[in-house]
This record gives structure tokens, C-alpha cells and sequence, in this order.
């Protein structure tokens, strides 16, 4: 069998302050036939770098230094602009994270679809519509007759994504380059892509490179796994074979990042004044009503996970705690204390005592602040220290949030990495010394291992600072890691509330259950199963649908 | 019909030019990517650029007079604009090594990284600071002092009537025009200076209070904002200006001080506009709703959160911004409410010897008259213009 993409010994670089610096080093890579490639590793390890060169394409400031990247026999790298354009969208074709940011947003999904393959003389417009409605009826899209007819705007994220598919699918190509198709998007939307990405790939006997950072949709979805590493290729094997016996410790690390659970809290005892008390709150935002009759406790040391998909209600209860949002009905209580609805209303105590970290670090950090300033000002703000005093408590707050006082102190957010960014916004949540924190997805921006670093350091602050947070995530994973309480969030309600150990076992609400069902699980024939349990109509948006 | 007809002959010259030129790249290179994947737009543009440049060069070399002793005046004034252009470059890279060599660590790395314009635009931009400071000591008589010798030609060529005593020849009632060119520099961009600032005073301070607390005072502000801008800016600046020298009366200077305020009020509009719309994209930040909750202060917000990450559209703006109140001020001179006489201003230097460009034909010396003065207002532009593309490339936040 001859290999259909051949990649020797590249070597790309990238321009940064006038100088060329590796972005891969060395890489090799073959990919046969109707075989798909999963590429893994954290972001800056070069995967997206090194699957668009496997279209002899690379970014603005990007160049191959060595190496070749032959495509069914074509030197990719010395070959014609006319003949690359010939075979893009023809024989190779992409799909990017975000569907909604490629698509044009002034043309209608037929018209760019129809685009590529009239272009390319394969088949004329009318041929293409018809094809492009067969495409989507086999990607399981509602409506296929009609959905093309409608603008980006008109169809939903995990609609588009798939659509993206069928575009890259319009002229038959022999290699799709998926780069992290289903990141942006919900767990129940998700298995429904992965599902109908999978399905066509295999009908149409495509090649395809998948990249993604999370080892469980890889698994799903691959017949290999490389992994990378800054640049740097670590391992590569068969999938089960890498799932089952990793042989690198970098890989090892991966797999376990998974394991971290901390032991589950003692019940609080009845009768124990709750930190915070949300108690039948609703709100609305104009005359949409977003939040209905919400109520929950949150106990001092303990974590409260709110679970639900975009648009459920999490951000908004947050919002509501905090006073950005006053409720439209219903009180919020703190130590047994009514809180007022608005934060303009609220004392300078009442601000300090609930404390909140964002999930964009980058934009939860003045740019133009140092560091020392943005831990500095709470400790100012609400302890009325200044000078040598208030120096000393931004360095012990940066020791105990394990970063080097003297090194960090006199730095600018961007001067540091994504991880070390978000453990600033702990700090200065930290620095108002508060008793409660709402943590707003604080760890879903961020690379696993990273993410694990954060969580840890959390669960630690929380011991020995007798800490209560909300943690506001989608991520089930996050949850196990983490809560003692859940709370399943659904279209502004509470689904189901209850202690972690009950959460995870049945039975359920039958929502916690897709839930619970759609997140990927390292088992390669996960996806297979839970297809063969619940039937293709059972998953995904469609039994959000049935639901309501 | 001739010249379109030459016209014509000479783009489908080039046209053939450009085939030729990829044609023979690709023989001779044994078809490089240069040549194997250049457009044919690439080519044209490539044989245009050429010819042009050797039309030029030819054109630089004719005689600046011709056989019957009438100068060609085409060429003489080409032959100024080259050289001038010549000088400026290599003053712009000598100024370039000179920053690279001494100052700090910070002013040496800044100058590694500027292009040719921006050292261009920076130099032009310490000149005339320089200028307008020192202009009592630089200028070599007073701008109001009145000579007997009147229309004395540039050059200071007594053969082709100048004066020593005036370099740059005298206006047609006998001031020496060096001197008011470098008085003018004092008065025209101090004054271009002052309203610049009073117009970002007013029109930022407001623009940051809409964009923070929105609601009605927004749209107050807005909606004035709209009107005033609804008016032609030079049209309102006029009325304005006839209003408001009935109100100064023979007061001539008080005329200056309702001119600055008038073109500030007029300009801070924009500025408003610019202020708000950054503000807006700023509040949303959440950082910003991080000191809302800590329950920091409306100063706190706008002068520490907020104008730190304004400040590299508002600079390059007010760059801009500089250069239209620039040309308000010379345009009002021109029509005669602006600066008043006997005060050197460029604006009224142009109109006052604007008929003598009637006379390039002739004798292009005379026709510097007018041009000193309009050349040191375009120069300014240009510099500044120079710099802030090279402030908004840097601050990549606001291109184009």
C-alpha cells in the first residue's frame, strides 16, 4: 500500500522580533490511504503548524527550512502555486476550529459550499446543490433540503461545523486536515459531530489528519496517535496500543492528568448557616427571561460545581450573586444577611467578600498593569495598606500562589503564559482575603497538565483558607476533579441538585444522563458503544430536543 | 487625440514589456518560484515602476533653460523636488544612525525598529518644535520689520536679484520672509498645538464618561455630538469666527482665543467619537468588571483602567487630528479670520503671495514666494502624518 502523504525530516520555523525561531523539528509522518491520523499535544506544540504543512501551506511569517511533504507523489514544497491550487480544495481539504469565524458570514451555506467544487470544474452548480443536500442528510443535519438555503447566522454551532465537513467533503478530496473541529463546542453537540465526522470520513474511504488537544475525542476518532511536544515528535503508535501502554512519561503524564479527584468532604451538618444562599432567583435580561426560580446553598469549604451547556444559566446565576445582573425576583444571602440586588448598592465588606476569577485571563488583566499593581490594588483598596507593607503582601500571596515574588513582581500580564495568568487572577481575588469565590470556567482556555496545576492549586487554597467557590464549568472532568455539591443547570433551571458521589451514579434526571453519556471516555470503542446503546437519534441536540 | 493615442502605446509597451520580462525570467532562472508563480500583474507592475524610474533620470538631465533662453521651468522645479527629496532621505538615515548610536537602551532599540519615514516624520516633527521654540533667537529680524527693498528674489544671488541680507528674498511690502517663515512656525503650530490638546481634553474626558456610564448621558452627548457634525466643519468654524469678531471688536487678540476655542469645540467631536468607540470595546473587559466589583471609583476607572489602554489610538489620532486643526487654522488665514496681521502665519503668507504663482512659467524664483510657505505646512503634514502611521503600525490595534 502506498502512502498517500509522506512527510520526511521538516523543519519549520517561525518569525518572532526579527529573528527565526523552530516551531518543528524534524518531523516525519505517513499517512495512508483511508487512514486517520490523530495529532495530540498542547498548544505551541506545533500541531496545527505541521498539519497545514501537510497541504505545502504555512502561515503568514512561517517558513520550511528542510525537509520534503510529498502528497500521492507530488513534491509539495516545490510545487507550482497553479498545480497547490489545483489540488487544495480538489484533493486536500480543511476544516477549522471555528465555523462560525471561516464561513463568509454574507453568503448563504450552499453558495460557499457550491463554490469549491464548480470552481474546480468537478461538477456545475446544480450537480453541487443536490450533492451538497446528500452530504448534509448523511451528516445527519436537520432539514437538508433547506439548511443550505440559510446564513451562517441562521444555524447553530455544531450545525455549522458539520457543514464546514460537507464542504470539505463537496469535491471528494483523498486527505481533510481537521483541526480541532469540535473545541469550540458544547459535550452534548460534540458526540454529534464526532459521530457524523466519523461516519462520512469512513463511507468515503477519506485520509484524514485530526487535530485536537483532548486524548479522548482523538481516541474515537483515530487509527493512529502521534503525540507532540514542543516541536518535538514524542511517540507515536496505534491507537489502542498508545491508550494501553503509553511508553514516553510525557505521554504517561497525559493519560493521567485524568486521575486527579480529590477525597470526597464530610455531609455538613444540618442547620449550618450557608456562606452563600441563592434562593428562588429569577432574572431577565430586557424582557428575555433567562434565570427561572433558581435556589442553592453553598457551605463554607466546600465547592459548588454548576454544570450545564452554553446558554444554560451558569455565567448569569453568577452574575446575579455578584449584583452585575439584580434579580428580577428572589434574594441572595450571605452568612445568613440579605446581599442587595445591585453592587452599587453594596458596602465596601459585602464587595470584598465574594470574589470572582474569569475564565479569559488575557482580558481579566489590564494589559497596561504590572503585576504587582494588579495584586496591589485590592491589598490597597480594601486593607488600607501602602508602601513597604503592601509590597510584603503581594509577595506573600505570590509565593502562595507558587510564583517567584522577585521575578514576577514587576512584570506585565503579557510577559506570562496562560497559566501563570490565570494564577495572577487568583491572587487578586485572593488579595481581598474573601471568604467566597466564583470560579467562571477558570481552567477550560488552558492545556490539561496546566489546568491540573490550577486545580490543585485551588483544592490547597481551599484547605488552608477555608475557601467556599462556585465553580461554574462544562467540563464533567473538572467536576469529578474538584466539587462536593453539583448543580445541573438546563435553560435557566436547576435540573438536579446533590452531593458529587450521588451525582455520578444513577439514577438521573434524564438530562445529568445525556450529560453524563456524552462525555468521551479513553475507550476507543466508546463512541461505537454508546451509538449501539442510544441509537444515532438519541444523541446530541436531538435529544435536548425530545426533552422539551 | 494624439496624447491618448501615446498614451495607449505606451501601457501596451509595457504590457509587453511585463511578458516579456516573466518569459525570459522563467528561461534564464530554469523557472524559480520567483518567476514561475509571478502574476502578470507582478510583471506589468515591474517594467512600469522601471520605465518609470528611467523617464525620470532622463527627465532630470534636460537643460533647465532652453535655446532661447526662457527657462524650462518643468525641469527646474522637477529638478528641486528631487533633490530636496534626496536630502531629506539622507538626512532621515543619517538622524536614524545618529538615534541608534546615542540615547538609552530604550531610544536605541525604538530607532533599530523605525522605517526611513518614521525617522522622516520624527526629525521634521523636532525641527519644527525646535523652530517654534526658539524662534526669537533663530529668526534674523523681527517678523513685522519692514525693509525698503520689496519682492527681493530667494537665493540671495544678487545677479538674479537677491539679497544677502534676505536668503529667502523678501513679500511684496518688504518683510524678510525667513524670518516670518520661522515666527510663523511659532505662531501656526503653537497655536495648531493648543487647540489640539483643548480639543482632547474636552472631546476624550467626554468620550470615556459616555462609554463608562452609557444610559441617558450617552445619548445626550451623542446626539449633540451628531449635530455639530452634521454642520461642514469649515462652514460652522466661519460662521462662528464672523460672530465671534464682532464680540472681540477691536480687541484683535481676543479673536485668537475664540478662534482656538471654536476649532477645539468643532474638533473635539471627533475625538469624542474616537474616545467613545475605544472606550466601549474597553468597559467590556473583565478587568473592568473586576474593579466595578471591587467598587472602585468613576476616576479610578477612567484614568487607571481604562486611558492606559487608550492611550495608542488617542496618540496616533491626535496626530491626525493635529494636522486637520493645522490646516483649519491656515485655511481660516487664508480667507482672512484667522491669525491676524501683522502676526506671521503660513496661511496668510499663501494667500497674500498666492498671485505670484502665475509666474512659474517665467521665472520660477518668484513662484517660491508662495510655495515657501505652502511647503512648510505640507512638510509638517507629512511628517506627522509619517509619524502616526508608523504609531498606529506599532500599536496594531487601529490600522488603516
Amino acid at each position: 500500500m502506498s502512502a498517500l502523504v509522506e512527510i520526511r525530516d521538516l523543519w519549520i520555523e517561525g518569525r518572532s522580533d526579527e529573528t527565526w525561531s523552530p516551531i518543528i523539528n524534524g518531523a516525519s509522518l505517513t499517512l495512508n490511504k483511508g487512514e486517520v491520523l490523530g495529532l495530540i499535544g498542547e498548544s505551541g506544540a506545533g500541531k496545527s503548524t505541521l498539519g497545514l504543512a501537510a497541504m505545502g501551506f504555512t502561515r503568514d511569517g512561517v517558513r520550511i527550512s528542510k525537509g520534503s511533504v510529498m502528497f500521492d507523489g507530488i513534491d509539495l514544497i516545490t510545487a507550482s502555486a497553479a498545480k497547490k491550487r489545483d489540488l487544495l480544495g480538489k484533493r486536500i481539504a480543511y476544516v477549522a476550529q471555528s465555523a462560525a469565524a471561516s464561513f463568509n458570514p454574507a453568503h448563504k451555506l450552499i453558495d460557499q459550499h457550491t463554490e469549491g467544487p464548480v470552481q474546480h470544474g468537478v461538477m456545475s452548480r446544480s450537480e453541487s446543490v443536490q450533492d451538497g443536500i446528500e452530504l448534509y442528510r448523511r451528516l445527519r443535519l436537520p432539514n437538508p433540503e433547506e439548511i443550505g438555503f440559510r446564513y451562517p447566522h441562521q444555524v447553530s454551532g455544531g450545525q455549522l461545523q458539520r457543514a464546514m465537513t460537507a464542504m470539505a467533503m463537496s469535491c471528494r478530496p483523498d486527505l481533510i486536515i481537521f483541526d480541532e473541529p469540535t473545541t469550540a463546542l458544547d459535550v452534548t453537540t460534540q458526540i454529534e459531530v464526532l459521530a457524523s465526522i466519523r461516519d462520512i470520513v469512513e463511507q468515503f474511504d477519506t485520509a484524514a489528519i485530526y487535530i485536537t488537544h483532548d486524548l479522548a475525542v482523538v481516541a474515537q476518532m483515530a487509527d493512529r496517535i502521534k503525540v507532540l511536544l514542543k516541536g518535538d515528535e514524542v511517540e507515536e503508535a496505534d491507537t489502542r496500543t498508545m491508550l494501553a501502554q503509553p511508553k514516553e512519561e510525557y505521554t504517561k503524564s497525559l493519560w493521567a492528568v485524568r486521575a486527579f479527584e480529590r477525597p470526597q468532604k464530610p455531609a455538613v451538618h444540618t442547620g449550618a448557616t450557608p456562606v452563600v444562599s441563592v434562593q428562588n432567583v429569577s432574572a431577565a435580561y430586557g424582557k428575555i427571561q433567562v434565570l427561572h426560580d433558581v435556589s442553592f446553598d453553598i457551605h463554607e469549604g466546600r465547592t459548588v460545581a454548576v454544570v450545564g451547556e452554553s446558554g444554560s444559566g451558569k455565567s448569569t446565576t453568577a452574575r446575579c450573586i455578584t449584583g452585575l445582573l439584580p434579580p428580577t425576583s428572589g434574594l441572595i444571602e450571605f452568612d445568613g444577611q440579605p446581599l442587595p440586588a445591585n453592587y452599587k448598592s453594596r458596602n465596601k465588606d459585602q464587595l470584598r467578600q465574594a470574589q470572582m476569577i474569569y475564565q479569559m485571563a488575557d482580558t481579566a488583566l489590564n494589559p497596561r498593569t504590572t503585576i504587582g499593581n494588579i495584586i496591589g490594588r485590592p491589598v490597597q483598596f480594601y486593607m488600607g495598606l501602602t508602601g513597604k507593607q503592601r509590597r510584603r503582601r503581594v509577595e506573600e500571596l505570590l509565593e502562595e500562589i507558587e510564583l517567584p515574588a522577585a521575578q514576577y513582581y514587576d512584570r506585565l500580564p503579557s510577559e506570562l503564559s496562560g497559566g501563570q495568568k490565570q494564577r495572577i487572577g487568583i491572587a487578586r481575588a485572593l488579595a481581598a482575603e474573601p471568604k467566597f469565590i466564583i470560579c467562571d470556567e477558570v481552567t477550560s482556555a488552558l492545556d490539561q497538565l496546566v489546568a491540573e496545576g490550577i486545580l490543585k492549586l485551588l483544592a490547597r487554597l481551599q484547605d488552608d483558607l477555608k475557601l467556599s467557590y462556585m465553580f461554574i464549568t462544562h467540563d464533567l472532568a473538572t467536576v469529578k476533579a474538584i466539587a462536593d455539591e453539583v448543580v445541573v443547570m438546563k435553560e435557566g433551571k436547576v435540573v438536579e441538585q446533590g452531593p458529587k458521589h450521588d451525582m455520578f451514579v444513577p439514577p438521573h434526571h434524564p438530562y445529568t444522563d445525556l450529560l453524563l453519556s456524552s462525555v468521551p471516555e479513553m475507550d476507543p470503542d466508546w463512541l461505537t458503544n454508546l451509538l449501539n446503546e442510544r441509537g444515532v437519534d438519541n444523541i446530541g441536540d436531538a435529544a435536548v430536543d425530545k426533552m422539551s | 487625440m494624439s496624447t491618448l493615442l501615446t498614451l495607449a502605446l505606451i501601457l501596451v509597451a509595457v504590457a509587453a514589456g511585463g511578458w516579456v520580462l516573466r518569459f525570459a525570467g522563467q528561461k534564464a532562472s530554469g523557472n524559480a518560484p520567483t518567476f514561475r508563480d509571478m502574476p502578470f500583474a507582478v510583471a506589468f507592475g515591474y517594467v512600469f515602476g522601471a520605465s518609470l524610474l528611467i523617464f525620470s533620470i532622463w527627465y532630470f538631465f534636460q537643460p533647465t533653460q532652453t535655446d532661447a533662453g526662457v527657462p524650462n521651468a518643468g525641469v527646474v522645479f522637477f529638478r528641486w523636488a528631487v533633490q530636496f527629496f534626496i536630502v531629506s532621505a539622507i538626512a532621515a538615515f543619517l538622524f536614524r544612525a545618529l538615534g541608534r548610536t546615542v540615547g538609552t537602551k530604550g531610544s536605541r532599540k525604538l530607532f533599530r525598529q523605525m522605517p526611513l519615514t518614521a525617522s522622516f516624520g520624527v526629525l521634521v516633527v523636532i525641527l519644527y518644535a525646535f523652530t517654534a521654540v526658539f524662534a526669537a533667537w533663530l529668526a534674523p529680524h523681527g517678523q513685522e520689520e519692514i525693509f525698503t527693498k520689496v519682492n527681493v528674489l530667494p537665493g540671495g544671488n544678487a545677479a538674479t536679484g537677491g539679497d544677502p541680507l534676505h536668503p529667502l528674498g523678501t513679500d511684496q511690502i518688504g518683510r524678510d520672509l525667513l524670518s516670518r517663515l520661522i515666527y510663523g512656525a511659532q505662531n501656526t503650530v503653537g497655536i495648531a498645538f493648543v487647540t489640539t490638546c483643548l480639543a482632547f481634553f474636552l472631546g476624550g474626558s467626554l468620550g470615556f464618561l459616555a462609554a463608562t456610564l452609557q444610559g441617558w448621558l450617552d445619548q445626550i452627548l451623542s446626539r449633540a455630538v451628531d449635530v455639530l457634525m452634521a454642520i461642514p466643519s469649515l462652514i460652522f468654524a466661519l460662521l462662528l469666527m464672523t460672530i465671534a469678531s464682532a464680540w472681540a471688536g477691536s480687541e484683535r487678540w481676543l479673536l485668537t482665543v475664540y478662534m482656538i476655542i471654536i476649532i477645539a469645540v468643532i474638533d473635539s467631536t471627533r475625538v469624542f467619537r474616537l474616545a467613545r468607540a475605544v472606550g466601549l470595546n474597553i468597559v467590556v473587559m473583565d478587568y473592568i468588571e473586576a474593579a466595578k466589583l471591587r467598587g472602585e471609583g468613576l476616576g479610578y476607572l477612567i484614568f487607571k483602567e481604562i486611558l492606559p489602554n487608550a492611550t495608542a489610538p488617542l496618540l496616533a489620532e491626535f496626530g491626525l487630528r493635529f494636522c486637520f486643526v493645522f490646516l483649519t487654522i491656515a485655511s481660516l488665514s487664508f480667507l482672512g479670520v484667522g491669525i491676524q496681521p501683522p502676526l506671521a502665519d503660513w496661511g496668510t503668507m499663501v494667500r497674500d503671495s498666492a498671485q505670484f504663482i502665475n509666474f512659474a512659467a517665467f521665472s520660477p524664483l518668484t513662484a517660491a514666494l508662495p510655495l515657501l510657505a505652502a511647503g512648510a505646512i505640507a512638510l509638517l503634514t507629512v511628517g506627522v502624518n509619517f509619524v502616526v502611521d508608523w504609531m498606529l503600525h506599532r500599536s496594531s490595534g487601529l490600522k488603516e
